[in-house]
């Protein structure tokens, strides 16, 4: 596990300061304990895509007669029934996730938008979220979204290499990507980001340094960063298990990460999160969410969901995960309102130690303080552990040693804070039982 | 199970209600199934009118006794098949495939592992003959059974390969008879095929038997070729037994089998004396006094008779409950009448060791009665507890040697259905203790070891000794050099080299033991292309010296690979153990030396890098649940790993380790 560093939190404050587009939501943040109890995130999930990527395990389908018009209506309606279920009055940030969310109408994105607002406060300088492939987002789709209050577009260019794109299973080409992303920053100027997956089979350390070289010269100031993981069930893992394709060694993978590090670093990228870049503060927020302990609504078939049920009269927060399959999700949502699958009631340890893990994929960490904020707010809404007060003497796995985002002097104190050695983890969880007398 | 029960209903078919030859003492009973011979019909066991059989009209200078002897596949229970056939006793059908050979293993390996035995009558010069047929277990792992098997017979039909020629055991096999002074009759086999040279295999068998080529017997027991003449030399040659029927009873136990209804069956020759029911018989070796419920012979299914008389050959029932009661070589005598025992009794001795264990621990009191019920059937196997830090609890078997203890497995697996963990097979090595203090501890001066845990530290121990074996290899010339060089490097010292024929040698060696129970056979055989037979025996003990190796994870111990190796061999197998630890350790966040040492000196050494985690993976909202469940499956799974100092080691590793490798 790799945190960069961990901010002293003055530098944090100024750094959040510096970030005024994370508007509202970040002010309050800022103090733990102010944070609104009526307020959560929201996921939309669009299940569909043109064509099956080999290494995606994701809940998607290839339409047949997709009747976007019900499909449409059903989010709809399961968005205003766990809204009113949550009972929060705000929805910090929208991410219409996927899939292909860009292959839905604008339309569509709009109804959802618009039921939201009407349920619960939507601000206007929220961050919304859309998932675009390069191919699906021909740019008069792009400004019809935006024109609808998609403020924040997350591009999967994936590689920019032909033949990797093909390995991958996408449907289209590095030229392609390259003129969307074109399209994208004259739209969503800095607020535009790009996945990469790196780490493919027949990869280089030096065709991956290359490409991210090309890439970063490009890109605007957000960047996803994910090591190719092998899943079970999908064709690129069928193909490596039998011998087909060559994974890359270990240790060279291992040189394609800190080499993207170093290179992010020097052109001015936060690694906010582990697999997560950003400059400018252009960090997502609504991503930030999940991994600060905030609770999420999750709608469309498959979206998962961490948040209180207040309107059942539940106190505990829940798992919720929705129906897989679209039909049978959308016949749910029409026969009960919302496609809720599964509720697991989550006992206040797992709700820590969900934060814990979360919180500890970020450069922040978890703190000591942060953590007794939790408990004195369990359950109740935005368990944010992140942000403690200005005194905060010190974060538990490393010293608080100042670090701003110039990148020369935050060299050091990575050693002690990257690793996670089992001591470490230890301590932590030796924290959390003192914490919390279960 | 079903090939199991298959085979057995397979006999029964193909012994349809035994039609066999000569007219014995039987008033009227059905006819039951096709009769080819016309005299006088055997009962089945299930008529109502039992023990109908007088056995008291073949005299014993009728009697022939007499077992097949020869190498693995060279025909032997083919022959048997035969013989059976020309004697009636079983029906003549395409069917009749080793029928001695009842067990699955034996029909698949084509061995024979368990003594069969089969009355023969046959009708030669006007004389109905009783023909005793002793089928012997083919191996020298099961030596010991065959001498027994041997002493209850007055001759031997040697069956040597028409192409093959002799081989080791063909020699080992030669040699038991010899000692035994039994009648040889040379027979040399498969005459139909492309290859055959029986010239040749006479010649080898006139200058390392010392028989006249004249008196060898050319047969094809496949096509039956010359078969009859088998059966004619038989009667001719062989001896009659040489006993009294008048003498007290003296029987010799020379095999036992365990049935579930009626507990044990000794296979018995008859000496002296006779024998019914309602005697009462002492064992000479356990000095019990059993009541003989039923006796009878073998054709080769059980058939009562009134009584077995001296130079007969049968089975007997009286009430034994285990197989330990009728131990191979014990002798049989009526109670208050006791007669000398037959010489040469010993108990089994196990020559190979190996750990066993389930697989899963649930499965151990599923395997644990499988083993009970195979021994039951094989009291040579030897049976203790133990239970290993890595592999949960099991026993530790002593075994005759490899093929006895592949045999035990496959018959595990195969009539049991239980799968298990074998562990690399290990020798029982002795020590021969100076510490006084020792001495008194254990209450003797020489101690054997079995477990390394147990070994005794050099300091307290004058000599280490270790089992030794006289192993007989019979090659084409061609890969003598291959082979001398393979024996050197395994330690053993040569007695012997002769040649055959033109092209063919006997080496003799000296091997230790442990140098043999791996792989040895399997590379005699690779690097003469399958073309090398080996076969041993026992030699007993010599002085040798012997270390305890260690192996260390990150300097620490572990104990369950502890191992005792021979000192000029510690560093190929302290090499080979930590490169398959490396394989089989998953790499960890941390590097990890595995080392293998002799006391405080590391002799070996391989570095396990640390892992290289993959740290970028996506964790948004819906991944967050199969992140937790992962995480508290890897927590699972720290908990059954054995932690060795910070070195977590899943219980896959220690197998690969333990675990017997797969032949390659």
């Amino acid at each position: 596990m790799a945190v960069p560093g961990w901010l002293s939190p003055g530098v944090r404050l100024a750094a959040i300061a510096r970030s005024a587009r994370l508007s509202g939501s970040a002010a309050t943040r800022q103090a733990p304990g102010a944070e609104p109890v009526g307020q959560a995130a929201l996921y939309v999930h669009w299940p569909y895509c043109q064509k099956r990527c080999s290494y995606c395990n994701f809940n998607k389908y290839i339409p047949q007669g997709l009747d976007e018009a019900s499909m449409r209506s059903c989010l709809t309606q399961e968005a205003q029934t766990l809204i009113r279920l949550s009972q929060v009055q705000r929805i910090s940030s929208v991410f219409f996730g996927g899939g292909t969310p860009s292959l839905a109408s604008p339309l569509t994105i709009a109804a959802v938008l618009e039921t939201v607002s009407r349920c619960a406060h939507l601000a206007a300088d929220a961050e919304i979220t859309l998932e675009a492939n390069p191919t699906s987002a021909g740019a008069s789709q792009l400004a019809a979204f935006r024109a609808l209050g998609i403020n924040r577009l997350s591009i999967g260019i994936q590689s920019l290499d032909d033949a990797e794109l093909g390995l991958l299973g996408r449907n289209h080409m590095a030229a392609e990507a390259l003129g969307t992303l074109e399209e994208a920053k004259k739209l969503f100027s800095g607020r535009t980001s790009i996945d990469l997956i790196f780490g493919l089979p027949g990869q280089s350390v030096a065709s991956w340094t290359r490409r991210l070289e090309e890439l970063i010269q490009l890109c605007d100031d957000h960047v996803s960063l994910y090591q190719l993981t092998l899943e079970r069930g999908t064709s690129l893992f069928k193909q490596v298990q039998q011998g087909f394709l060559p994974m890359p060694e270990q240790e060279v993978v291992a040189e394609m990460y800190e080499a993207a590090r170093e290179m992010l670093r020097a052109a001015d990228f936060r690694q906010y999160e582990v697999s997560n870049f950003a400059r400018n503060g252009a960090l997502s927020a609504h991503n930030l969410s999940y991994w600060q302990g905030s609770q999420y609504i999750g709608i469309g078939p498959g979206a998962h969901g961490r948040f209180v049920p207040r309107g059942s009269g539940d106190s505990l927060r829940e798992a919720r995960i929705q129906t897989l399959e679209p039909d049978s999700w959308m016949k749910e949502v029409l026969n009960f309102g919302h496609g809720t699958r599964k509720r697991t009631a989550l006992s206040q340890l797992e709700v820590l130690e969900e934060v814990l893990v979360l919180g500890l994929r970020t450069d922040v960490g978890i703190t000591h303080q942060g953590a007794q904020v939790l408990l004195e707010r369990f359950g109740c809404a935005g368990l944010s552990a992140t942000d403690p007060p200005h005194t905060a003497p010190a974060v538990l796995g490393g010293q608080s040693s100042p670090r701003d985002l110039n990148p020369d002097s935050s060299s050091k104190q990575e050693a002690t804070a990257c690793s996670r050695s089992p001591e470490w983890t230890g301590a932590l969880s030796g924290h959390l039982k003192i914490l919390h007398p279960i | 199970m079903l090939p199991l029960v298959r085979r057995i209903v397979g006999l029964w078919v193909r012994l349809p209600s035994a039609c066999t030859a000569p007219a014995l003492l039987c008033p009227s009973q059905p006819r039951v199934g096709r009769c080819p011979v016309e005299h006088v019909v055997f009962r089945r066991p299930y008529s109502s009118q039992k023990e109908q059989l007088d056995m008291s009209i073949f005299h014993v200078e009728n009697i022939r006794n007499f077992s097949i002897i020869a190498h693995v596949d060279h025909g032997k229970s083919t022959l048997a098949d035969r013989l059976l056939e020309i004697t009636g006793t079983i029906a003549k059908t395409d069917h009749n495939k080793q029928v001695l050979d009842k067990l699955q293993v034996e029909r698949e390996r084509g061995i024979t592992v368990k003594a069969q035995t089969a009355s023969l009558f046959y009708h030669y010069k006007g004389i109905y003959y009783l023909l005793n047929l002793i089928d012997t277990p083919g191996h020298v792992d099961f030596n010991y059974e065959v001498s027994r098997s041997l002493s209850a017979c007055q001759g031997v039909v040697l069956v040597v390969d028409a192409n093959e020629g002799i081989q080791a055991q063909t020699m080992a096999n030669f040699y038991l008879a010899f000692e035994a002074q039994l009648t040889i009759i040379p027979v040399i086999n498969k005459i139909d095929l492309k290859n055959a040279d029986p010239e040749r295999v006479e010649k080898q068998i006139e200058k390392l038997f010392d028989i006249s080529k004249d008196e060898c017997i050319r047969i094809s027991a496949k096509l039956g070729t010359s078969v009859d003449k088998v059966l004619q030399e038989v009667i001719e040659k062989i001896p009659p037994p040489s006993v009294n029927i008048s003498d007290p009873l003296k029987a010799l136990v020379f095999d036992s089998t365990f049935d579930h209804y009626r507990g044990v069956i000794a296979n018995i020759a008859l000496l002296g004396g006779e024998v019914q029911k309602g005697h009462k018989i002492v064992s000479a070796h356990t000095r019990k006094t059993y009541e003989v419920h039923e006796v009878g012979i073998l054709t080769p299914n059980e058939q009562p008779t009134q009584k077995l008389y001296a130079g007969q050959v049968g089975y007997l029932i009286a009430g034994m409950k285990e197989v330990t009661e009728a131990q191979i070589g014990d002798t049989l005598y009526l109670h208050k009448q006791p007669v000398e025992p037959l010489p040469g009794f010993k108990s089994a001795k196990p020559m190979v060791f190996a750990g066993m264990y389930p697989i899963d621990q649930s499965e151990y009191n599923n395997l644990k009665s499988a083993i009970e019920k195979l021994t039951l059937n094989d009291s040579s196997v030897t049976v203790v507890r133990d239970s290993s830090l890595a592999l949960g609890a099991g026993w530790r078997l002593g075994f005759l040697g490899l093929l006895h203890m592949e045999v035990f497995n496959q018959r595990l697996e195969q009539e049991y259905n239980a799968s298990v963990i074998l562990t690399t097979p290990t020798v029982p090595y002795k020590a021969k203790l100076s510490s006084a203090k020792l001495i008194k501890e254990y209450g003797k001066e020489e101690i054997t070891i079995i477990n390394p845990a147990e070994f005794p530290d050099k300091i307290s121990v004058s000599e280490y000794l270790e089992p030794i074996v006289l192993g007989t290899i019979l090659t084409p010339d061609e890969f003598m050099g291959k082979i001398i060089t393979l024996c050197q490097a395994r330690r053993a010292v040569q007695k012997d080299m002769v040649y055959i024929d033109d092209h063919r040698v006997m080496l003799k060696y000296i091997f230790p033991l442990n140098e043999i129970v791996v792989d040895f056979y399997d590379a005699l055989k690779s690097l003469s292309s399958g073309y090398a037979s080996f076969d041993y025996e026992d030699a007993g003990y010599q002085a040798t010296d012997l270390v305890k190796m260690s192996i260390l994870l990150n300097g620490n111990p572990v104990e369950e690979l502890g191992t005792i190796v021979h000192k000029d061999k510690a560093y190929a197998v302290g090499k080979a153990i930590c490169e398959r630890l490396k394989d089989a350790i998953p790499r960890q966040l941390f590097e990890i030396a595995i080392q293998a040492s002799l006391g405080s000196k590391i002799i070996a050494r391989e570095t396990l890098k640390a892992y290289k985690k993959d740290v970028l993976a996506k964790c948004y909202g819906g991944d967050i649940t199969r992140k937790m469940k992962l995480l508290k499956r890897q927590a699972e799974g720290k908990k059954k790993m054995r932690k060795i100092g910070k070195v977590e080691v899943p219980k896959d590793a220690f197998l690969n380790v333990l675990k017997r490798q797969p032949e390659k």
